[in-house]
């Protein structure tokens, strides 16, 4: 009966022939290997994506006026509303992060050289997108966060010479971040970038389909484009195996334990957001990006600002090109990562740099706390056995903000040097002289601090040494002056 | 089939409907690339660049810098919150007064004013500014943005309806003045 019904539809479909054929097509054994697991599992993740937008969508108002409040309902009202956002978050992660060790397995194992070079390129086109369905995404999610972040976005673009200023307009669909910026991050978010995605998925599995999984790399085994194909094709006679079931159980393995990391996570840490309302005029916000832009964040502190523009503009055209280039310029050659020093060097300082900017935007040591002057007190060592002049100077330098950059007992801001042992740095004069002027990335103080308070705070700051060490002092002052030793050197 | 030399009836009647085809598409692109330009078009700066009211000069204090908000002038049914913007206020003494947008010149995060130690700190990547808006320290190349202002009536006036970005028409602080 069933199979009656099947000959029904493929008398009409024709379809099971060919599905048969893809199914049983012949695969290097090499390649049945747990390594080859990544591109199954972003697959599997994107369907996940899929269906559960198409979820979201069933509550989710993208108005710039009640995106907001449909989130909250989302996470509040609606039930398991917040497992689906849940899920459609850290599916968004899972993503990113599964899409990112695919890539590094098919470098590292040579899999976009001859002749899969345009798996290869397509492939570049699918992680840019994945990462445009991230920051669409973010943006969805319309919060303070998202909407300072189009701001930082906005910023980037109007620096492009020339067509600046019109592409920031085009970005944000007029003149400011308003209900018309997220109806074209939804268009973008939901119809143009999805689209496309499924249209460049299916060219890349065409492409696997059609030129055969990567064999495993042998050192020695080099490739040359006169040989490879027939070697391959050897290759996957002499010792291949049908891709169901040989290979494809692995596939399955792996992508049913990503859905259930995906759903654990939701469960246990519940959706992302969102964060304050969009509202503009609530200005006490520190906005930071997602995790995946986070490196970003850390880069665009850390960069010498002549630096920036030039390394914003033109970095990701040239990290784009190298990345397209790449199977053009190492085509042929060794395949395994043992042959190949430079490539694993190449993805190790990659990896650690991206994670060293990650792991420091995660405490952004150089943003002020803003803060600090009011929440943080000088802590009580400091102030013991002080003068009336210098417990004032304390009161100058909680007063001044000097705390939401510089810290004392390891709490206040990492914007500037710690004070802690100040005084061992820096003469008297010194002290004045920067505190009054400024300089290496302080403001100037001078204009906001009458000479009494300006005494009254080095007097304090003259204090800040440890027990068993003098402050600082300009020897030649005294002798030119005589009057001895600084009185400052105190306990 | 025909010869390959001489166009066929078919193939010429085939080219005709490509160049038909491309015809109708050419006709159509004109609106559709109108429509997703018309962000950019200038049709609706009368609007947005249109003067808005921050209240009269006696809300704002001789020598203070105080937190105002505006609505934009060019308002979409869809916009919700996201029109009403914030800015910082200077009144210098009388009619003397300074508008800073409150995006960082560097990145366009929020700066915050801190009356005590005269300084507006951005919290994003920590560039800070004196209170006339000049730059003080950190990655932003120049001062805030200031906004076109004017008293008008006893009314400060600025000139507002576009996000303050580094090559927007508006003057960051320490290049040029653009309204007395």
């Amino acid at each position: 009966m069933i199979s009656q019904i099947g000959d029904w539809f493929d008398q009409r479909l024709q379809l099971a022939a060919p599905i048969r054929q893809v199914a049983e097509h012949p695969v290097p054994r090499s390649a049945a290997s747990w390594w080859y697991v990544f591109g199954t599992a972003a697959l599997t993740v994107f369907i996940l994506q899929i269906v559960t937008g198409i979820l979201l969508a069933l509550i989710y108002v993208p108005s710039g006026a009640e995106a907001w409040s449909s989130l909250q309902a989302l996470n509040h009202d609606v039930t398991l509303g917040w497992f689906i956002r849940a899920m459609h978050g850290w599916g968004s992660n899972f993503m990113v992060a599964i899409v990112l060790i695919h890539m590094v397995q098919v470098f590292l194992f040579g899999a976009y050289k001859f002749p899969r070079e345009l798996t290869w390129i397509v492939g570049v086109f699918l992680l840019l997108m994945t990462l445009g369905m991230a920051f669409s995404g973010q943006v969805l999610r319309f919060d303070q966060d998202a909407y300072w972040g189009l701001g930082i976005g906005a910023s980037i673009l109007s620096r492009v010479p020339l067509i600046g200023p019109a592409l920031v307009k085009l970005m944000l669909g007029g003149p400011i971040i308003a209900g018309a910026t997220l109806s074209r991050f939804f268009a973008l978010h939901v119809f143009v970038i999805p689209g496309l995605l499924i249209g460049f998925v299916s060219v890349h599995l065409l492409m696997v389909l059609k030129l055969g999984i990567n064999d495993w790399p042998m050192p020695g085994r080099v490739v040359k484009r006169a040989t490879y194909l027939s070697e391959y094709h050897a290759l996957t006679k002499r010792d291949g195996a049908p891709f169901v079931p040989y290979a494809v159980w692995k596939d399955m393995f792996f992508a049913a334990f990503v859905l259930l990391a995906v759903g654990a996570c939701a469960l246990y840490f519940g959706p992302f957001g969102p964060t304050g309302r969009p509202d503009p005029t609530i200005i006490q916000t520190v906005p930071k990006p997602d995790y995946f832009f986070l490196w970003l964040y850390a880069l665009l502190s850390l960069l010498p600002p002549s630096l920036e523009t030039p390394v914003l503009l033109i970095g990701p055209v040239v990290v784009i090109l190298l990345l397209l280039l790449l199977p053009f310029l190492s085509g042929e050659g060794e395949k395994s990562w043992r042959r190949r020093p430079i490539a694993v060097l190449t993805v190790l300082l990659i990896a650690i740099m991206l994670g060293t900017f990650t792991h420091l935007a995660e405490f952004a040591p150089w943003s002020p706390h803003m803060n600090a002057w009011s929440a943080d007190p000088v802590p009580e060592q400091f102030l013991r056995g002080t003068t009336a002049l210098e417990r004032r100077g304390a009161l100058v330098f909680q007063a001044k903000q000097c705390r939401n950059c510089h810290s004392l007992g390891e709490r206040g801001g990492q914007r500037g040097p710690a004070l802690d042992s100040v005084a061992v740095r820096l003469t008297q004069d010194q002290l004045i002289r920067q505190v009054i002027q400024g300089g290496g990335n302080m403001p100037a103080y001078g204009k906001n601090l009458s000479p009494a308070e300006t005494t009254a705070l080095v007097a304090f700051l003259r204090t800040l040494h440890p027990a068993g060490q003098a402050a600082a002092r300009d020897a030649s002052r005294e002798i030119v002056l005589g009057d001895g030793p600084e009185k400052a050197t105190q306990p | 089939m025909s010869n390959e030399s001489t166009l066929s009836r078919r193939g010429f009647l085939v080219k005709l409907g490509i160049l038909f085809n491309g015809l109708v598409a050419a006709a159509l692109a004109v609106p559709i690339v109108g429509y997703i330009l018309s962000a950019i078009t200038r049709r609706r700066e009368v609007s947005y660049l249109s003067w808005v009211s921050l209240g009269p000069v006696s809300d704002f204090p001789e020598g203070e810098t105080r937190l105002a908000s505006f609505r934009n002038p060019d308002v979409m049914p869809t916009d919700g919150k996201t029109v009403d913007t914030a800015c910082w206020v200077r009144r210098i003494a009388g009619d003397q007064f300074q508008v800073f947008a409150v995006n960082c010149m560097h990145l366009g995060c929020p700066v915050r004013w801190f009356p005590q130690s005269a300084l507006f700190m951005c919290p994003c990547h920590g560039g800070a500014y004196y209170r006339d808006g000049s730059r003080a320290s950190g990655p932003p190349l120049r001062g805030l943005f200031e906004y076109p202002r004017k008293v008008l009536n006893g009314v400060v006036m600025i000139q507002a309806g576009v996000l303050p970005t580094p090559s927007a028409s508006l003057a960051p602080v320490g290049k040029k003045s653009s309204c007395a």
